[in-house]
């Protein structure tokens, strides 16, 4: 074993491949345990690619290949032994889009458990979630409602509630707070905060206040002269943001990119 | 602030820009009138064919009794009691049809209705010896009194409405007056309940399989596809052709039942091979209106799904299938409507066009709706078109309550969304 128990996951010598085009190139990168990760960096630089490889969810592509080695617990994740479906339970993701199921909101915190075996008592779990996500008051009379019914900031911490209610160990977030308005992305990033001291979370955004204010550690990506994405620079998020270490991040992060 | 007097140039420019949006207007008002006009042509059309129906469905007949009723008894029919019902029968009828008639019981133990019937049936036998349409009853009234009169001296005229609760209850006869369609409507009913058990499973299964499992890009797949596609045009003959081949022909130990033991099984032209043949016809419509359904569940719904750690069936029969299911009815609907009406097929799986018992399983021998209309409107008397119009009015019915049946399973399934 060569588990650091320092990092969640480690990636090395990551390459993303869609068809021959190379759309994430050598990329290392270790995720520091119960901290934010932001990951930042133009459109197309492959930041989301590389977040939906930390759970297997560019399965779905298939002509997406990945080489290199992401090591969770210190095992490589795209071994032919691993199983996909256990490493999305204990990587949660939460979208760009709030994508709840078109069900009540009750079942759509307690279905994933449900699904994952749980047999306890689905009332207090989701009531436990709820609160987590910090939207227990808002809902608790209308727990058998459709998850429809909500605002989108409502929808999206609800699914984050589903994502918790797995306990998984870590949580991915693809521009969680894109599709939002300025008043529910701040709850977004204070939920972040209080969540960050059981979870390991990594965001991808556009927002770079967001990466500033929410995030412990920063990784910004670009792109290649070939349209490949690249690491550029990776650190704590105040160094990132005060003493950029690259020309280009500098150049990215005070807007004068392109 | 502009001002308001316009320079010639500018005058211009809107008398240009004033003509082109009136051309515009104008095309757009020719094709308003177009589909105006396609719609209206439908709806006479639609008119046309339920006036048509109606038309032959009710209206005057001229009945002439081959023993006049009140030769039989003092009193009126109507007003006899069972042991003078079963006097009458005694009397008139031969002792050997009596005899026949006694098998199931003594004459005065049969009931009023049944001794009633048989007096009406086999005594008096009424036989309509003309019959006029519901638009010559109703707007021409006196002259089908006259040519009554004029015509059939000793008939009797009487308004009839050949869809009744008679004809839904007495089975196929060879006189039309005392034909119903008990035996078609049960074997249609039969028939569809087969062919949907069979073909709904199948068609989301394989629509399932098309849609969530199968590699879109591998050739096979491909191929599959075109076929499914291209089988969904198919002339339904040529599908009843298959249907003789396999299930009546080659695999006849099993549809006649003899391989589980059915008593009197000898030929597959059974009820069970024509829910196949109707299974195999609409199962391509099916699978392609499943498919839809299942193409228009958003991708972030399974997602969604994956990203909780489900597998890919937890995925599709939690989410990816209540979602479609609205739209999978609404295909099968379809599917169905077109199986109700078919014909074609049926003849040629060997449909039996006389059958006066009640189809007691998948092994009996069946007839359908359609096909009773067919023969009853190839025979000469006249009568029999009469209820063939009636018999058109039941298939409708019933179609449409099959399809209401269906509309509100799918709304269910849509409000619980």
């Amino acid at each position: 074993m060569t588990e650091n128990n320092h990092y969640a996951i480690e990636a090395s010598r990551l390459n993303i491949y869609y068809g021959n085009f190379c759309a994430v190139r050598d990329v290392n990168l270790n995720i520091e345990r119960n901290k934010i990760t932001a990951i930042i960096g133009p459109s197309g630089c492959g930041k989301s690619t590389v977040l939906r490889a930390f759970n297997r969810m560019n399965d779905f592509i298939l002509s997406s290949r990945v080489d290199g080695e992401i090591r969770y617990h210190g095992k490589n994740i795209y071994a032919p032994d691993v199983d996909a479906v256990q490493i999305r339970r204990m990587i949660g993701m939460v979208f760009q889009k709030p994508n709840p199921f078109p069900k009540t909101i009750y079942e759509n915190v307690a279905w994933g458990a449900r699904i994952n075996g749980f047999r306890g008592n689905s009332d207090e779990l989701v009531e436990e979630t709820l609160r987590a996500a910090a939207l227990w008051d808002e809902v608790k009379d209308d727990l058998k409602k459709s998850a429809l019914a909500l605002s989108g900031g409502q929808q999206q911490r609800l699914c984050i509630a589903r994502a918790l209610a797995v306990k998984p160990e870590i949580i991915l977030m693809d521009e969680p707070c894109s599709a939002l308005d300025p008043i529910a992305t701040l709850k977004i990033e204070d939920l972040m905060r209080e969540l960050a001291e059981n979870y390991t979370i990594i965001i991808v955004t556009h927002n770079m206040q967001q990466a500033a204010r929410a995030s412990d550690f920063t990784a910004f990506f670009t792109m290649a002269e070939d349209r490949a994405g690249e690491m550029v620079e990776y650190g704590a998020t105040k160094q990132i943001f005060t003493r950029p270490k690259d020309q280009r991040t500098e150049d990215y992060i005070t807007g004068r990119f392109g | 602030m502009k001002s308001l007097p316009s320079t010639p140039s500018e005058t211009s420019l809107d008398t240009e820009l004033q003509l082109f949006l009136k051309r515009r207007h104008r095309n757009a008002k020719i094709w308003q009138i177009i589909f105006y006009a396609s719609t209206l042509i439908a709806i006479v059309f639609l008119a046309t064919l339920l006036i048509t129906i109606a038309n032959r469905s009710f209206g005057y007949v001229a009945i002439e009794n081959r023993v006049d009723p009140d030769s039989l008894s003092t009193r009126p029919l109507e007003e006899l009691n069972d042991a003078e019902l079963a006097g009458i029968i005694r009397e008139k009828l031969r002792p050997n049809r009596v005899k026949t008639i006694e098998r199931a019981g003594a004459l005065e133990q049969q009931g009023y209705n049944r001794l009633y019937e048989i007096v009406i049936e086999e005594i008096v036998q009424p036989e309509v010896i003309r019959s006029f349409t519901l638009l010559e009853s109703v707007f021409r009234r006196s002259w089908v009194q006259q040519t009554i009169a004029a015509e059939y001296p000793g008939a009797e005229m009487e308004f009839r409405s050949w869809l009744n609760t008679r004809f839904l209850q007495v089975p196929m006869a060879s006189q039309p007056e005392l034909a119903g369609v008990r035996t078609a409507v049960l074997g249609s009913l039969f028939l569809i309940l087969i062919t949907i058990s069979i073909a709904f499973p199948l068609g989301v299964g394989a629509a399932i399989y098309l849609e969530e499992y199968a590699v879109h890009e591998s050739r096979i797949n491909r191929f599959i596809q075109t076929n499914i596609d291209n089988l969904a045009g198919v002339p339904s003959i040529i599908y009843g052709i298959l249907g003789l081949a396999v299930f009546v022909r080659a695999f006849s130990t099993f549809t006649s039942g003899a391989f589980f033991g059915v008593e009197g099984a000898t030929t597959g032209r059974t009820m069970l091979s024509a829910g196949l043949t109707m299974a195999l016809l609409i199962l391509p419509i099916l699978i392609i209106n499943a498919q839809e359904a299942i193409r228009a569940v958003p991708n972030s719904l399974r997602q969604a799904a994956f990203g909780l750690g489900a597998t890919k069936w937890q995925t599709v029969w939690y989410h990816v299938l209540p979602y479609a299911m609205p739209g999978i009815l609404t295909g099968t609907i379809l599917a169905v409507s077109r199986a109700i009406g078919e014909t074609a097929p049926l003849i040629v799986v060997g449909a039996s066009t006389f059958l006066v018992a009640d189809p007691s399983g998948p092994f009996s021998n069946f007839t359908a709706l359609p096909i009773q209309i067919y023969n009853w409107t190839t025979r000469p008397q006249d009568a029999f078109r009469n209820i063939a119009a009636a018999a058109i009015l039941v298939l409708l019915i019933s179609l449409l309550s099959l399809n209401a049946i269906a509309i509100l399973l799918r709304n269910r399934f849509s409000k619980r969304i």
